[in-house]
């Protein structure tokens, strides 16, 4: 091993290291940040380790180096003005259009080599089947993880719907016939070196958008989720086609990494990965607007003064956000209003349910980015034995993370998901745009109990309502 | 066969490794994790530098190269900087108030 070699080997081990102390850093509240710096520094190392060993050993020619330049440029000028304008409700479908793209790039790097074979890592004598299975496999991953991702992104934008027909069983035939033409396409690969190529890219990158397509909203985040891990692996099968361990580590860390969590999720919603797969939609928000009306018998309505004047005389207020709050974007305005019962000698806490919000964790960086001081943010297990000890719980575009049928019901789809007991509190106020259903489709009985009240409107709206009637009240006005 | 053998030997170790380092995080951290896990597999950035490095200066290679270099990096800036907004947010409480998002 010479210099060069050496100085690479070292680089390249630091590197590993420090990316495995950034993902462990990032599991905890206090180090989260510092670790997010230190992976990113550790990229930095690794790209300068190669760029150095490159120099050095093989020598970096002028051409080169002005594609980098402008390739870099380009990309990392993007990625820079779309991480400061993205705003923060929009935090899953950013994740996945980068992840679409992280997807593209093994792709392309898979696909150029197939296309052009000369010159690449293996030395002539150890090219051959394993260098073709790696580009299989990247261009397989890769133009999945593309495709999925940017139509995971464009349905949780609301450019796409679930189309209809993949809501039939047809959905399923039509992606036989895409995995079919892709795994021809692979073998044709195999087989001959060259064709084939062609094939494999648009079958599995048609696979993805038929994968992805027929899957609701609410199953989304579980999508970005496995998606991500697929990047993981096409970065890994990249890291095979050009010869480098350090990508086949990185990219098998985050591959495993995505798994985890894709199984939290799953775990969240009581749902098994198999169905969010290959279940389709069990109700998309979008479209059962307003379809659940007559199934509602004893709703009690209220208005907006009421409300605020049970909450004047609470003591204990517990807020629970969801979907809805998001959507509406009123976390500031939920701030707002908590301020004012803060002020007026009320304790307020949020509980928050694991898969509040659209991914797990994202209400808690909503909350965050609206001052919300963190020790107020309960966790489910926490919050859960204080509810009878509850006076008034705003229930906010939530709606299955609420519903008892979970615990009570053993008929119900929903028997088993682990809910927050609001019910078990003194008043609930459940904040909702109309009575649709919610994620499950599944009717909550929560909104008949006799001690829940519905408030009618946007989330945004009915809170900025909420703050002008507390005030008019006077509750937290310091005399 | 021996770059094959050890290449995955790295890819069990690295699998296992991230089986364990995830285990154990608060649901709080979840979408930052998988924004800056996703941010990390933008490593693949590596594998589109080896290509423009190694193109040999053919002007297919160069271009499909610098545009892989494009979308990883994207990736790459992108996530980091955004799970960076994301926990900033996080740690803003602790450092008097102020804080930048």
């Amino acid at each position: 091993m010479n210099f060069a070699e050496t100085f690479k080997f070292v680089i390249d081990l630091v590197s590993v290291f420090l990316l495995a102390l950034g993902i462990k850093g990032l599991s905890k509240v206090r180090s989260a940040r510092e670790a997010n710096q230190l992976a990113a520094f550790a990229m930095l190392l690794a790209v300068v380790g190669l760029l150095i060993n490159s120099a050095i050993t093989i020598g970096i020619s002028f051409n080169a180096f002005i594609w980098i330049i402008l390739g870099s440029a380009i990309g990392g000028l993007l990625g820079l003005v779309t991480a400061q304008r993205v705003p923060m409700t929009a935090m899953p479908e950013t994740v996945a259009l980068f992840n679409g793209c992280g997807g593209m790039s093994s792709l392309l790097v898979a696909i150029a080599v197939s296309l052009f074979p000369d010159g690449m890592a293996y030395g002539d004598s150890q090219r051959g089947l394993v260098e073709i299975i790696s580009i299989v496999v990247s261009v397989f991953v890769g133009a999945i993880t593309f495709s999925g991702s940017i139509i995971a992104m464009a349905k949780l934008q609301g450019w796409l719907s679930t189309p209809i027909w993949t809501q039939s069983k047809i959905r399923h035939l039509v992606n036989i016939i895409f995995a079919v033409f892709s795994l021809v396409g692979a073998f044709e690969l195999l087989i001959t070196g060259q064709s084939g190529l062609w094939l494999l890219v648009f079958g599995s990158g048609l696979l993805g958008i038929g994968v992805t397509l027929p899957i609701g909203g609410a199953d989304m985040p579980v999508v970005i989720s496995l998606l991500n891990s697929y990047s993981g692996v096409a970065a890994s099968a990249a890291g095979f086609v050009v010869g480098s361990q350090l990508l086949i580590v990185a990219g098998a860390m985050v591959g495993a990494a995505g798994l985890i969590l894709t199984q939290v999720m799953c775990n969240g919603m009581n749902r098994s990965l198999v169905s969010v797969l290959f279940g389709g939609a069990l109700g998309d928000s979008n479209t059962s607007l307003g379809s659940g009306d007559s199934e509602y018998l004893n709703i009690t309505n209220c208005s907006v003064e009421e409300c605020a004047l049970t909450l004047e005389t609470a003591e204990r207020v517990v807020v629970v956000p969801g979907y809805g709050l998001a959507v509406a974007q009123a976390q500031h305005t939920l701030r707002e209003v908590t301020r004012v019962l803060e002020s007026g000698g009320i304790e307020v806490n949020y509980a928050i349910h694991p898969v509040a919000g659209r991914m797990p964790g994202h209400m808690n960086v909503l909350l965050a980015e609206a001052d919300v001081p963190y020790e107020q943010l309960k966790e489910m297990d926490t919050i859960n034995p204080e509810f009878p000890a509850t006076d008034v719980v705003l229930v906010l575009g939530a709606n299955d993370v609420v519903n008892p049928q979970a615990k009570n019901d053993s008929s119900s789809p929903l028997y088993g998901m682990p809910v927050l007991d609001v019910h078990e509190a003194r008043t609930v106020f459940v904040i909702k745009r109309g009575m649709s259903a919610g994620y499950s489709g599944i009717k909550n009985d929560l909104f008949e109990m006799a001690n829940t009240s519905m408030v009618f409107g946007d989330a945004k709206k009915v809170l900025g309502d909420l703050l002008v009637e507390l005030k008019e009240l006077g509750v937290g006005r310091k005399l | 066969m021996s770059f094959l053998s050890e290449a995955l030997w790295v890819l069990l170790l690295g699998s296992l490794l991230g089986l364990e380092l995830i285990g154990k995080v608060p649901p709080t951290l979840h979408t930052p994790l998988m924004s800056g896990a996703n941010a990390i597999s933008g490593i693949t950035m590596l594998a589109a530098l080896t290509l423009i490095i190694k193109s040999g200066d053919q002007l297919p290679l160069l271009v499909m190269g610098s545009i892989a270099l494009g979308f990883a990096l994207f990736n790459v800036i992108g996530g980091f900087l955004v799970t960076d907004r994301m926990l900033a947010m996080f740690s803003r409480k602790s450092s008097n108030g102020r804080g930048n998002r």
